[in-house]
C-alpha cells in the first residue's frame, strides 16, 4: 500500500469538503477499496472515512419508497425487517453479495459508486429504477452507472442514499463466477410502476437493461417468456470464465429463474 | 500523518498511534504480539484473518486499524475462558478433528462464531453456503462442518 | 501385541496438536520474530521470457530505508537449485539440466522469475525501492504450452535444452504391446489434458534467516515439509557451506501438498544474503507471489489407447505423454512424470503388456513439481477415464469391466516395474458399491430426469506406490539420494518419551499418530509421548515428509527405536531381576521373568537406566535413548474404489457432486480418524482439480491469467458434499506396522470418478469426453458442441 492521509469526516458538508480539498477518496466499507489498495492498483493521496457520519445510516419506509443510507451494511440489509417487508429481494440480493465477512463490512453505498460490472447492487438500482441521492441532488438510475467502474458522481459528491420504489413483484438471480463469485451473470426483475424493467450485472462492461427481456415480459410475465428470449452476445464479456456466447445464454437462463422466484 | 485510535482487544483497551495505512491484520500481529490471526491471502478471500468486530466476523486483512476507533475486537486469542477452558466452538472442532494444519482454523472458529449467532439452527447446506468466506485446504470442510453443528449444539445450551 | 497396543492403537484419539491450534499459539514462520529483523521483498519477471541487458539498482539502493539490494551478478560463487533425480533418455543420454539461478543471470524464463533481492528496515520501504530498480528488458517470444514447446521453432528457453526437450523416457515392452494390438477385438482411445494445478496450501512460504558471527552459525526458519533435505541441498550443493552451520527449522507448516518440499530461491538467497547484512531476514510470501512462484503441479498431455480382447480382458495399453517441467527443473520435477507416473499404469489390473512414453519439455511458466500424488493421479486419470470409456464403448458395467481384469494373486509383479505385495480390490469395489447404494441409481437418475437434471455415476479404481521409498529402487530409478527415514526415542528418567522424527507434519497429526505407536507399543499412556520434528538442531536427520511415506516409513523407523528401547531395557530389567536377559518378557508395559510374577514396570526401568548405582558397566551402559533408520524393502501400495455421483442441470452446466463414497485400502490404520481426515481433504483436493482448479498463461503474453483467487477457483464449503468414507485391511507385507500410507488417496481417485460420472451423465446427450475442469461454462460447451456435431 502506498502512503495516504485518513480524514475523518463529521458530517456530509464535512466530508465532501475534505473530498474536493484534497481530490481524495472515500472510504465506505473499504471491502474493495481496501483490497485495491493493498495489491497498489489504486493509490489516493487522501482517505475521506465516512463512518463517523450518523445520517448515513439507517433504513427507512417513506411512502412508496425504501430508503436505504448509503453506509448501511450489507449484513444489515439481509437483517432488515423493512426492507423484508417491501422488497424482500433485496434482502436477498445482499444475502448473495461477497461473503458473510465481507457483508458485515460493505455498504451499498460503496458499492454503487464504485460501480464494479460484476457487482450485485447496480442490477438492483437499476432493475427497480431507483433514485440515487447524492450530497448535491437526485440520480436517476439510468442515469447513475456510466460504464466500467464510472458513474455519474462528480468529483466531491457523496451518495447519501438509495430510494428504491416499492415494486409490484421483484427478484434477483444470480450466477456466480465460480472463482471469485461475483456475478458472472446477474439478473434482477421487477414489474414497478414505471413499467417492467430487467437488468443484468456481470455480463458486460457495465450494468446494463435488456430491453428484450422486458418488452417480452411485459407482455407475458412468465419464467419461460424469459427464457425464449436471445440475447446478442455482440457486447458482452467474454474471459476465462466464460465466453460472451454462454454469458448471453446465462442472461436468458437467469432472468427465468428471476421469474420464477417473484411472488 | 500517523494516527491514534483507541479500540478495545479482547476486552483490555488499546491506545495505538499507527501509519494510517496499518491493517487490523497488522496491528494485531505486530504491534500487539497476536498471531493467531494468519493471513492467507492478499484479496481477502480466504477468511484466514477473520476477526470478530463488534460481534460481528470481519476480515482484518481488509480493513485498516484507523476505521476500527472505539470498536470491540475479539481474536482467537480472547475466546477462551480465564482458566483457558476452551470455548465451546474451538472444543467442537477438537472433538470432530475440524482442524489439520490449523492454518485456516483460527479464522475458522472465528467465522463459526457469527455464523451460529446469526443461525443458530443452520443446516448442512446453510453452513456451507455462510463458510462461503473461509477456506480451507485440508479437510475438504466435512469435519469442519460437523464441528459447526457441534459447536453451535454446545453454544445453545 | 499386548493390551494396551490393543487399547491405543486404531483408536480415534483426539490430537495432541489441537490445543495450540485452536487457540492462536501454533508458531508458523510467519510468526517468528528476531530482534533487529530486515523484510526481503523480491523484485519479480513482469515478463514470460526476456533477456536482461541490465539491471540499475543505484536508486533503489539509495531509497530510504534499503538496507542491501542484490542481483543474480552478486551471487558470485553460488550454484544453481538442484534436481534430485536423474532420469535418462531412451537414447541413454542424461536429461538436461539447464542451470537454475538463484536470481536471474543474463534472462527471466517466466513471469515470478526472481530477478533481484531488496532488503530493508521495512517491507513497505522494500517494495519502494523495487519499484526503482530499473532493469532494462529485451523481451523474448515464449512458450506456455508443453506441446507447442516441442514444436519446431518454438521459442527456445534454454541453450543447453534444444527443441525445449529435457528427456524422452520411456518403460515397458513396446513390441509385445504392438503385437497385441495387432490382435484386439477392440481399441479404445482418448486424449487427455491433466490440468495444472497451484497448490495453494493456505499458508503462504515464507522465511525468516539470521547469521551469528560470534559462531559462524545460520539460523533459517522456512516452511518446509522436509527440513533436513532443505539443509543438505542449500549447503552442499548451492551455497557450499558446512552442514552443521546450518539450523534449519520448519516450525508449524500451513499446508503442503508437495509445494513446501522444494528448495526454493527465496530461502536460498536469503541464507547467503543474512551473513552480508549480518542482520535476520524475513520474508513472507504474498498470496499473489505464491500464484507465480510455487511450484505447480500436473500440466500433462496425454494420449491413451487400450486393446480389449472380445471379453472386456485387457490387453495391452499403450500411453504417450508430455509432461511440463515449467522454466527450470525444480528439486523433484524429472521424477514425477515418470517414476511416480508411469509404474502405476498397471492400475489395478492384470494387462499383460504396457508400454509408456514420456517427453518432457520447458515451458516459460513457473517449475512444476510433486502435487499431492505426484504422477499417481495422473497415471489413475488415464487408466480409470480409458477403463470407463472402454466400458461405454463395449456395453460392458462399469463396475463389471474392472472385475473382469483384476489382480487376485499377489505378490504381483506388474509389466511396468512394481511388485504389488498385497491388496483385495474387489472387497473394496463391492464396499463402495454398497455405500453408494448403485442398485438405487436408476430410480435416482429417474428422479432427474423428470426435474430436467442429467444424473451420472462414475468410477475410480485407482492404485498407489507409497511409503518413498526403498533406496534401492530408487537409486536404481535414478534418485539421486537415499529414501530412508530415522527416528529416535529418548526415554526419560521418570518413564515419559520424547520421539523425534525425520518426517515432518504439517496437517497430518504426527505428534498423535507416532505418540499412538510408540505408545502402544510400550505400553504407556499417550500423555507420556511427546514428538518432535521439523529441526535440524533437534532431529538426528529426515527425508521429510511426501508420498504418503510418514507412518509406514517414518512410523516404522520410530518401531525399530523403541524395540532398541524394549531390548535395552529387557537387559537392564535382567539385571535388576537378577535373571537372564533371555527370560525377560516385555508386555502392556511391564518387563517379566518369563513364568514368574516378578517384574519391573517400564518406568522403573526407565529410573534405573539413568540412576546405574550397582550397573555392570562392562556389560551394560547407562541410559535409555535409541535411534533407528529405516529403509523399506518395497513401496506400499494402497488401493481402493472411489463412487462419485453427480447431477447436472443442461441449462447452466452447473454440475453437483451429489455423492462420493471412498472404499479404500489403506493397511493397517493407528488412528481412524486422522486417517478419515486425509481422505476428506484429499478427495476435495481431486474435486477441486476435476470441478474447479486451472491454471491458465496466457498462451501470446506469458502472463499468469489465474493470478489471484479471483480467478483461479478453489473448493469452497458449498461447492462440496459431504462425503461417504469405509475401508477395508490388507495389511502391508513388509513393515511391522502393516501400514500403506493414506495422504494421497483422495486426490488420487477423486478426478477420475468425478469425471466419468460427468461423462456417464452427459452420454445421453452425446457427450464423450472433455478435459478437466469441469466448469459450468465447458459443461454447457460440451453440450451445444454435442447437439451441433
Ligand atoms: S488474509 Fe485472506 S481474507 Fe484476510
Ligand atoms: S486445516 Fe489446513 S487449511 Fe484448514
Amino acid at each position: 500500500m502506498y502512503a495516504f492521509e485518513l480524514h475523518h469526516a463529521k458530517s456530509v458538508a464535512d466530508a465532501s469538503a475534505a473530498l474536493s480539498r484534497t481530490g481524495g477518496k472515500a472510504l465506505a466499507g473499504g471491502q474493495s477499496l481496501v483490497a485495491a489498495m493493498k495489491l497498489r492498483l489504486a493509490q489516493p493521496g487522501h482517505l475521506v472515512d465516512l463512518s463517523g457520519i450518523p445520517e448515513l445510516k439507517g433504513i427507512r419506509r417513506e411512502g412508496d419508497h425504501l430508503v436505504i443510507g448509503a453506509m448501511t451494511r450489507h449484513a444489515d440489509v439481509v437483517s432488515s425487517e423493512a426492507v423484508k417487508g417491501a422488497i424482500p429481494a433485496l434482502a436477498a440480493l445482499a444475502e448473495g453479495i461477497g461473503d458473510r465477512q465481507v457483508r458485515n463490512m460493505g455498504t451499498i453505498g460503496g458499492s454503487i459508486a464504485n460501480n464494479d460490472p460484476a457487482a450485485d447492487w447496480p442490477a438492483a438500482v437499476l432493475g427497480l429504477g431507483a433514485t440515487v441521492v447524492t450530497s448535491k441532488r437526485k440520480i436517476a438510475a439510468d442515469e447513475f452507472f456510466k460504464g466500467m467502474f464510472e458513474t455519474a458522481l462528480a468529483e466531491g459528491e457523496i451518495i447519501t442514499a438509495v430510494s428504491f420504489p416499492v415494486p409490484k413483484k421483484a427478484a434477483y438471480a444470480k450466477f456466480p463466477n465460480p472463482a471469485s463469485r461475483f456475478a458472472l451473470v446477474g439478473v434482477f426483475v421487477a414489474q414497478t410502476g414505471a413499467g417492467t424493467r430487467v437488468a443484468v450485472t456481470g455480463a458486460a462492461s457495465s450494468v446494463f437493461r435488456s430491453k428484450a427481456h422486458e418488452d417480452a415480459l411485459a407482455k407475458d410475465w412468465s419464467a419461460a417468456a424469459a427464457k425464449a428470449v436471445r440475447t446478442p452476445d455482440a457486447n458482452l464479456n467474454s474471459d476465462l470464465h466464460g465466453t460472451a456466447a454462454y454469458r448471453a445464454h446465462l442472461v436468458s437462463v437467469m432472468a427465468s429463474r428471476a421469474v420464477g422466484a417473484t411472488h | 500523518m500517523a494516527v491514534t485510535l483507541s479500540l478495545s482487544v479482547n476486552g483490555k483497551p488499546v491506545h495505538a498511534t499507527v501509519d494510517p495505512r496499518t491493517l487490523l491484520v497488522e496491528l494485531l500481529r505486530n504491534h500487539l504480539g497476536l498471531t493467531g490471526t494468519h493471513v492467507g491471502c492478499d484479496t481477502a478471500q480466504c477468511g484466514a484473518c477473520t476477526v470478530l468486530v463488534d460481534d460481528r466476523a470481519v476480515k482484518a486483512c481488509n480493513v485498516l486499524a484507523a476505521q476500527m476507533e472505539g470498536a470491540k475486537v475479539v481474536t482467537i486469542e480472547g475466546i477462551a475462558a480465564a482458566d483457558g477452558t476452551l470455548h465451546p466452538m474451538q472444543a467442537a472442532f477438537k472433538e470432530c478433528h475440524g482442524l489439520q494444519c490449523g492454518f485456516c482454523t483460527t479464522g475458522m472458529v472465528m467465522s463459526a462464531i457469527d455464523l451460529v449467532n446469526r443461525h443458530p439452527k443452520a443446516s448442512e447446506a446453510k453452513i456451507r453456503e455462510e463458510l462461503e468466506g473461509n477456506l480451507c485446504r485440508c479437510t475438504g470442510y466435512h469435519n469442519i462442518v460437523k464441528a459447526v453443528q457441534h459447536g453451535a449444539a454446545a453454544m445453545g445450551k | 501385541m499386548g493390551a494396551n497396543e490393543e487399547g491405543v492403537i486404531g483408536k480415534a484419539v483426539r490430537r495432541k496438536e489441537d490445543a495450540r491450534f485452536l487457540t492462536g499459539t501454533g508458531q508458523y514462520t510467519d510468526d517468528v520474530n528476531q530482534p533487529n529483523q530486515t523484510q526481503a521483498f523480491f523484485l519479480r519477471s513482469p515478463h514470460a521470457h526476456a533477456k536482461i541487458r541490465g539491471i540499475d539498482t543505484a536508486k533503489a539502493k539509495a531509497s530510504p530505508g534499503v538496507v542491501a539490494v542484490y542481483t543474480g551478478a552478486d551471487l558470485e560463487g553460488v550454484n544453481g537449485l538442484p534436481c534430485g533425480w536423474l532420469i535418462h533418455s531412451t537414447d541413454g543420454t542424461p536429461m538436461k539440466e539447464p542451470p537454475h539461478p538463484v536470481l536471474a543471470k543474463g534472462k527471466v524464463r517466466y513471469v515470478g522469475d526472481h530477478v533481484a533481492l531488496v532488503i530493508a528496515e521495512t517491507l513497505a520501504q522494500a517494495k519502494d525501492a523495487a519499484e526503482l530498480i530499473e532493469v532494462d528488458y529485451e523481451v523474448l517470444p515464449s512458450v506456455v504450452n508443453p506441446i507447442d514447446a516441442l514444436k519446431p521453432g518454438a521459442p527456445q528457453i534454454h541453450d543447453e535444452a534444444p527443441g525445449n526437450k529435457c528427456y524422452t523416457w520411456a518403460l515397458g515392452d513396446k513390441a509385445a504391446v504392438d503385437a497385441a494390438f495387432s490382435k484386439a477385438a477392440h481399441v479404445t482411445r482418448l486424449d487427455l489434458v491433466n490440468n495444472r494445478l497451484i497448490p495453494n496450501a493456505i499458508e503462504p512460504r515464507a522465511a525468516v534467516a539470521s547469521y551469528s558471527r560470534a559462531d559462524d552459525a545460520y539460523t533459517l526458519y522456512t516452511t518446509s515439509q522436509n527440513p533436513h533435505v532443505e539443509r543438505l541441498l542449500m549447503t552442499a550443493f548451492v551455497l557450499g557451506l558446512p552442514e552443521h552451520k546450518v539450523r534449519v527449522i520448519a516450525p508449524d507448516v500451513g499446508g503442503g501438498f508437495g509445494s513446501k518440499i522444494y528448495l526454493y530461491a527465496e530461502e536460498t538467497a536469503m541464507v547467503w544474503a543474512a551473513k552480508r547484512v549480518n542482520r535476520p531476514i524475513k520474508w513472507a510470501c504474498e498470496r499473489s507471489e505464491s500464484f507465480l512462484s510455487d511450484a505447480h503441479g500436473r500440466d500433462h498431455v496425454t494420449r491413451a489407447e487400450l486393446a480389449l480382447d472380445k471379453d472386456g480382458k485387457f490387453l495391452a495399453l499403450r500411453v504417450h505423454t508430455v509432461a511440463a517441467m515449467g522454466a527450470y527443473l525444480s528439486t523433484f520435477a524429472s521424477c514425477i512424470p515418470t517414476i511416480l507416473y508411469a509404474t502405476l499404469l498397471a492400475g489395478q489390473y492384470t494387462t499383460p503388456a504396457i508400454y509408456a512414453e514420456v517427453t518432457a519439455a520447458f515451458t516459460n511458466t513457473a517449475p512444476v513439481d510433486a502435487y499431492r500424488g505426484a504422477g499417481r493421479p495422473e497415471a489413475t486419470y488415464v487408466v480409470e477415464r480409458i477403463v470407463h470409456q472402454a466400458a461405454a464403448e463395449t456395453g460392458i458395467a462399469q463396475d463389471e469391466l474392472r472385475r473382469r481384469n483384476f489382480i487376485r494373486t499377489f505378490p504381483y509383479q506388474t509389466p511396468v516395474a512394481l511388485l504389488y505385495d498385497t491388496g483385495g480390490y474387489d472387497a473394496c469395489l463391492d464396499e463402495a458399491n454398497r455405500m453408494a447404494d448403485v442398485k438405487g441409481f436408476a430410480a435416482r437418475k429417474a428422479e432427474s430426469a423428470k426435474h430436467g437434471k442429467l444424473r451420472g455415476l462414475g468410477y475410480a479404481s485407482y492404485i498407489e506406490a507409497c511409503g518413498l521409498a526403498p533406496s534401492n529402487i530408487a537409486g536404481a530409478l535414478g534418485a539421486r539420494a537415499g529414501l530412508f527415514e530415522a527416528g529416535e526415542v529418548r526415554v526419560h528418567p521418570t518413564g515419559s518419551v520424547t520421539v523425534f522424527t525425520g518426517s515432518h507434519s504439517h496437517g497430518q497429526g504426527h505428534e498423535t499418530t507416532f505418540a499412538q505407536v510408540v505408545a502402544g507399543r510400550l505400553g504407556i499412556p499417550v500423555e507420556n509421548v511427546d514428538v518432535v520434528h521439523g529441526d535440524t538442531g533437534r532431529v538426528v536427520f529426515g527425508m521429510g515428509t511426501y508420498g504418503s511415506r510418514s507412518l509406514a516409513v517414518g512410523g516404522t523407523a520410530i518401531v525399530k527405536a523403541v524395540d532398541k528401547v524394549i531390548d535395552k531395557g529387557k537387559k537392564i530389567a535382567a539385571h535388576l531381576l537378577e535373571a537372564a536377559e533371555t527370560d525377560i518378557e516385555f508386555r502392556d508395559g511391564k518387563f517379566t521373568v518369563a513364568g514368574t510374577d516378578r517384574s519391573k514396570a517400564f518406568g522403573e526401568v526407565a529410573l534405573a537406566a539413568y540412576v546405574p548405582h550397582n550397573y555392570p558397566l562392562d556389560r551394560l551402559e547407562p541410559g535409555l535413548n535409541e535411534t533407528a533408520f529405516y529403509d523399506p524393502t518395497n513401496f506400499t501400495f494402497p488401493a481402493g474404489t472411489h463412487v462419485c455421483e453427480v447431477e447436472i442441470d443442461p441449462d447452466t452446466g452447473v454440475v453437483k457432486v451429489v455423492q462420493f463414497c471412498a472404499c479404500d485400502d489403506f493397511g493397517n490404520i493407528i488412528n481412524p480418524m486422522i486417517v478419515e481426515g486425509q481422505v476428506h481433504g484429499g478427495v476435495a483436493q481431486g474435486l477441486g482439480q476435476a470441478m474447479l482448479e486451472n491454471c491458465v498463461y496466457d498462451p501470446k503474453s506469458g502472463q499468469l491469467l489465474t493470478g489471484t483467487y479471483m480467478d483461479y477457483a478453489m473448493p469452497r464449503a458449498d461447492d462440496l458434499p459431504s462425503f461417504k468414507v469405509g475401508t477395508k485391511v490388507t495389511p502391508c507385507t513388509h513393515n511391522p506396522l502393516g501400514a500403506k500410507g493414506c495422504g494421497e488417496a483422495g486426490a488420487i481417485g477423486a478426478p477420475a470418478a468425478f469425471m466419468n460420472a460427468v461423462m456417464d451423465a452427459l452420454a445421453a446427450v452425446g457427450v464423450k469426453h472433455f478435459d478437466m475442469p469441469a466448469t459450468p461454462h465447458r459443461v454447457w460447451a460440451a453440450i451445444q458442441s454435442a447437439k451441433h456435431a
